[in-house]
């Protein structure tokens, strides 16, 4: 009987809503975790896995030697290579295209590759606008790679003592 | 100055009284209708806080918040198509969101937002409120059953049982203030309040459980969370609402936050002394009574409805007839008969009607 009235007597004061509302209010004056994106940005890992590019060496001599085993390792197909003799009598690659589209960014090509020529760089913001342009072919993959060479160095020396 | 504006109008004979009427009317509805969409940018941003969330910010920032927001939304709505299900009732369909609105707006006119400042300063005032509040659930039964739609139907069968269900207990509220103040007239009720002691002499402290019961009534009146059953968005879509698009459902939008700004008003009025100060009259620029208190009380109701909605979830819609029936009913009922004992024996005087 007691219990029934003390149990009245609870739920008529709204002990509990008011519990509830406090924990809403102590929200309501937390700061928030929001990242206001385009201003702000969360740190990124230097081992982090975005856009691809082909490296040169410091000569600008392309490494690519066409050997295929990212194309081989490639879990996704994404990766087609075609490769010829130069007039130097080198083997090198006439053709490679990779499908952004197919890509699952496993970042394999990379550990396979023997002379550290196709890497992943973290550029994660890429966008296309005509059907068609998430195949990159070698051009424009150089490109990429010439562009952030410095920043790609620096992001595999950093990870280097752990390779 | 409005007496002279007054005399200028009406010196035109009938067209000048015409006149002169839709300027007092727009002069309440221009400002309930720009409450509403500021409501509207309160809530998003309120319940955003309260989900560790920033709520709109971008359109027209002003410190932190995109204010130009609701006005976006609003143009929206009013830009949009207003599709009639083919097998909805004609007439009815389109007439639905004017009886919601109506009475939502009507209701304004014996709102005393300051000593002397009300539209119609009529004696009845309390009684005339509680009909057009009554009447806003016209609009939505008629909304829900010419829509020709299972939810809406629902929706709208919900929506009139919880709310005269609460409408009885909201009633019963009422009278406890009527007991105490001794008058249907709002700025009467609010002059009632008036002492030394300030806030201490509102009715909040004697009325307290018809203060908390009104409040909550009124959330259930409003159809809001967590007594929103009639759009219960997770059972039957938007309830009577869902078959009204663009100008027509914002127009029930619009009739929604003028209900809830309106609950929040006359809970300011009845139970916390409208524009009175909470301070003693003693306090120096405190201690002034002005509309001001009146806007800031209103603010705190206002945001204490965002409060409810961000915090409890909806109630089962038994629970919400048993809370009605069973809890608030009788409990008025019993607190009725305290403040006619308190008046009885004089703990409250009556203002001489």
């Amino acid at each position: 009987m007691s219990n029934r009235l003390s149990h009245y007597f609870k739920s008529l004061m709204l002990g509990e809503l008011l519990q509830g509302m406090a924990v809403t209010m102590r929200y309501f004056v937390k700061a928030k975790y929001t990242m206001q994106y385009p201003e702000e940005k969360i740190p990124k890992s230097n081992r982090f896995r975005g856009l691809h590019a082909l490296r040169r060496y410091a000569n600008g001599e392309e490494r690519c030697i066409a050997c295929k085993l990212c194309e081989a390792v490639c879990p996704a197909l994404a990766i087609t290579i075609d490769s010829d003799m130069r007039e130097d009598g080198s083997r090198r690659t006439t053709r490679y295209d990779i499908d952004l589209f197919k890509c699952i960014y496993c970042g394999f090509c990379e550990e396979s590759c023997p002379v550290d020529s196709i890497v992943e760089t973290d550029i994660h913001e890429y966008h296309f606008e005509n059907r068609g342009e998430h195949i990159v072919n070698k051009q424009q993959l150089l490109a990429i790679g010439d562009r952030y060479e410095e920043h790609i160095a620096a992001a595999r020396a950093l990870d280097a003592p752990y390779r | 100055m409005i007496d002279m504006l007054r005399e200028f109008f009406l010196g035109f004979g009938p067209i000048g009284l015409l006149i002169w009427t839709v300027i007092k009317v727009l002069a309440i509805v221009m400002p309930v209708i720009l409450g509403v969409a500021f409501y509207v940018l309160y809530e998003r941003k309120v319940i955003g806080w309260m989900h560790s969330r920033h709520g709109p910010q971008y359109l027209g920032r002003v410190f932190g918040v995109g204010w130009i927001q609701t006005f976006a939304d609003v143009l929206k709505l009013l830009l949009k198509e207003i599709v009639r299900p083919s097998r909805a009732h004609g007439f009815l369909f389109y007439l639905a969101p004017l009886l919601a609105m109506a009475p939502a707006l009507a209701a304004w006119a014996v709102v005393p937002f300051d000593d002397g400042l009300v539209l119609a300063d009529i004696n009845a005032g309390l009684l005339y409120v509680l009909v057009m509040t009554s009447m806003g659930v016209y609009g939505i039964i008629i909304a829900g059953w010419a829509s020709n739609s299972k939810y809406a139907f629902l929706g709208a069968m919900r929506s009139a049982a919880q709310v005269i269900s609460y409408e009885i207990a909201m009633g019963f509220a009422l009278v406890g203030v009527l007991v105490a103040a001794g008058s249907l007239n709002l700025s009467t009720i609010v002059l009632g309040q008036q002492g030394p002691a300030g806030l201490l002499n509102w009715y909040w402290l004697p009325l307290l459980p018809l203060f908390v019961i009104f409040f909550i009534s009124g959330v259930a009146e409003t159809n809001r969370a967590p007594f929103d059953v009639a759009e219960g968005e997770s059972e039957i879509v938007a309830g009577f609402h869902v078959e009204y698009s663009g100008a027509a459902f914002a127009i029930f939008f619009l009739a929604e936050y003028a209900n809830m700004i309106l609950v929040c008003f006359l809970t300011a009025i009845l139970f916390t002394g409208g524009w009175l100060s909470p301070f003693p009259e003693a306090v120096p620029v405190l201690g002034v009574d002005g509309w001001w208190w009146l806007l800031l009380k209103v603010l705190f109701y206002m945001f204490v409805f965002l409060w409810f909605r961000a915090t409890f979830p909806r109630y089962r819609y038994d629970q919400i007839m048993r809370l009605g029936w069973k809890i608030f009913i009788p409990i008025t009922i019993v607190w009725i008969l305290v403040a006619a004992m308190m008046v009885h024996f004089g703990l409250l005087t009556q203002m001489d009607a």
